[in-house]
């Protein structure tokens, strides 16, 4: 028996179409994916002759043995790695310390304080003269350069803020009190403890901004040995100058411009890793994050 | 009549004001580690978003490394007027509201398109899927993101491949056409961000009443009935809101990602105002700081502009505004 009762005609019409959508939906996403990654894992001449088209064609590891011999590509990991940690942790640190303040109510002068927070979505001083002032504080070419101009993200305050606030009940703060538990103690011992999730969420957004971040390495960092990999990955996917002692034995034109082209694909799935790999597991907690960002538009 | 209550009450009020002020203090003084706190936050937010503020006033000035910005010399409104007299002024504005109104229009419907139809698929596994996939896109990066366009579209790549297919006979060098960058630049965004967008709709979509649906199912509605009187004034509200928070950042749209994607070939339809200030500002070989920071200013003012109007206008229509 059909278990949806009152399922007409036009609505299993309706549900067959909506499958077919969503399928080519999903399927369109998908496709540039599985291309880069199959490219990847095919060789040379198939890649520098097109024939690639979905699946690995004369399967060959090349394109990942030239990237593991090219130290350019460690050392951008390296750099990548230690601004993300770095970083995110100033980042999750200053949050807090931002939001937890805001989102008590015997906090006074709390709304001005809120509104000079929130002003800066609107309105800020623009590209030249944030420029200026990390030149003027002798930031410039050094790693500090993409970490403390980016300390704090006003959203993920808010974020942090409306947590706090729905999920810290004032009666707590209360007791504490009378218990004669002071203000940093009850941060540090009730307030974080209880706030596990939302230092996840947040963590996660500040980390991936950071791996994937370019244009403040762009714009602030000179030297090569500081660059992240999202910089070193941009002068060979985008500028398209690859280093030719990178190429080794590939001393024909053709093969040179085929392993070139191999090597971009399988940069993009190096590069990639590390975020897809922990995708599936950590992709509830950005549901979460985003939902919770939008309860207080 | 009687000057003394007068006096009486005044004396009343002063008091009453001087207990509030001592209460004030006394509160202060009581949740002083709340402000040790807050220090550090507030001292980031003022030397790194309002110290930039006050250094935007070089628009107004000839800037000189050497006296600093409050010793440089004001020029009033020149560089402003430069930027409008000059030759890049209209084609650059045009490139901007082009793009972004593109990336709008094209844009702000289909995630709510993907909500409403995941909203209607039963198998739990499908559905699971389906977001796992079309959300995945939105952690590539940007760099990552346009290497993978050049892929795809590469005079020897899959799309002109299947072109090809079709009696396509030569490889067409999408990104070295003007025409084309638009469209490249706005459906690659749909494709990156097309499923994150929708989590905040399919929110919203699990808060309309189900007993509406079972009503309207009662009164014979269909399915495609029920999205369009029950599910879209459901999430009406919402998508208002996310239309008004995309005006904020309507002309910063993708800047990093048009820079990325800008070349020789294409930069009559992708050169936009802020990758014109980049340019103009830092990578000339005489960077021009009070010119860049004058169009900066123009576009904030701008899109100040945009979300003031478009608040005014969401109230208009009866929904509420962001304030």
């Amino acid at each position: 028996m059909n278990t949806k009762i009152g399922e007409s005609r036009g609505d299993r019409i309706f549900t067959v179409c909506n499958y077919i959508f969503l399928s080519l939906l999903v399927l369109s996403v998908l496709y540039p994916l599985i291309y880069v990654l199959s490219a990847s894992l095919s060789s040379t001449n198939a890649v520098a002759s097109g024939r690639v088209w979905l699946f690995p064609v004369e399967f060959s590891l090349l394109g990942y043995k030239t990237i593991f011999e090219y130290s350019k590509i460690w050392v951008g990991y390296g750099n990548s790695l230690f601004y993300m940690i770095v970083g995110t942790t100033v980042n999750v640190i200053l949050t807090i310390l931002a939001a937890y303040p805001l989102s008590r109510r015997d906090f006074y002068g709390r709304g001005i304080f809120m509104f000079l927070f929130v002003f800066t979505m609107m309105f800020n001083g623009g590209l030249i003269p944030n420029y200026l002032l990390v030149q003027d504080l002798g930031l410039l070419n050094s790693r500090w350069a993409l970490i403390i101009p980016n300390a704090l993200s006003v959203f993920n305050v808010i974020i942090t803020m409306s947590f706090f606030k729905s999920t810290i009940p004032n009666e707590l703060l209360e007791s504490a009190q009378l218990d004669g538990c002071n203000d940093f103690k009850f941060l540090f011992k009730i307030v974080l403890p209880l706030s596990a999730p939302i230092i996840a969420v947040i963590s996660l957004f500040y980390a991936v901004g950071h791996w994937n971040s370019y244009f403040g390495a762009l714009i602030y960092l000179r030297d090569a040995s500081l660059f992240p990999l999202q910089l070193i990955l941009r002068d060979i996917l985008v500028q398209n100058s690859v280093d030719p002692s990178m190429m080794g034995d590939a001393t024909q034109l053709a093969n040179k411009i085929g392993l070139q082209q191999l090597l971009k694909y399988s940069l993009i799935v190096v590069s990639s890793l590390p975020v897809l790999i922990a995708y599936p597991f950590v992709q509830r907690f950005f549901v979460k994050g985003v939902m919770i960002g939008s309860l207080k538009g | 009549m009687n000057v003394t209550g007068v006096v009486e009450n005044k004396s009343t009020i002063s008091e009453v004001k001087r207990k509030t002020k001592k209460n004030l203090l006394i509160k202060i003084k009581k949740s002083w580690q709340l402000y040790v706190l807050f220090i550090l936050p507030l001292m980031y937010i003022l030397v790194f978003h309002y110290y930039p503020m006050y250094g935007a006033s070089i628009a107004f000035k000839n800037f000189d490394p050497v006296l600093g910005i409050g010793g440089s010399p004001w020029v009033g409104f020149e560089h402003f007027k430069k930027f409008f007299e000059s030759y890049d002024f209209v084609r650059v504005l045009k490139n901007t509201l082009g793009l972004s109104l593109y990336s709008l229009i094209a844009g702000f419907p289909l995630p709510i398109l993907l909500a409403l139809s995941l909203n209607y698929v039963y198998s739990k596994r499908f559905k699971k899927a389906a977001q796992l996939i079309t959300y995945a896109p939105h952690f590539i990066s940007v760099v990552v993101m346009v290497g993978i366009i050049f892929m795809i579209l590469d005079p020897r790549g899959p799309i002109n491949n299947l072109l090809s297919l079709f009696g396509v006979k030569e490889g067409i060098n999408f990104m070295g056409e003007a025409d084309y960058f638009k469209s490249i630049f706005v459906f690659s965004g749909i494709w990156q961000n097309v499923g994150f967008g929708c989590i905040i709709y399919l929110a919203a979509l699990t808060s309309v009443s189900p007993e509406l649906h079972e009503a309207a199912i009662v009164d014979g509605a269909s399915k495609i009935r029920r999205i369009w009187h029950v599910d879209i004034p459901g999430i009406m509200q919402t998508a208002v809101l996310v239309l008004i928070l995309n005006m904020g950042s309507f002309l910063d749209t993708g800047f990093e990602k048009v820079l990325l994607m800008q070349n020789p070939l294409n930069l009559s339809s992708s050169q936009v105002i802020d990758t014109y200030v980049y340019n103009v500002g830092l990578v000339s070989a005489l960077p021009q700081y009070s010119y860049a920071a004058a169009i900066g200013i123009f576009k904030s003012l701008v899109a100040f502009i945009l979300i003031i109007a478009s608040n005014k206008l969401a109230k208009k229509v009866g929904q509420d505004g962001l304030w």
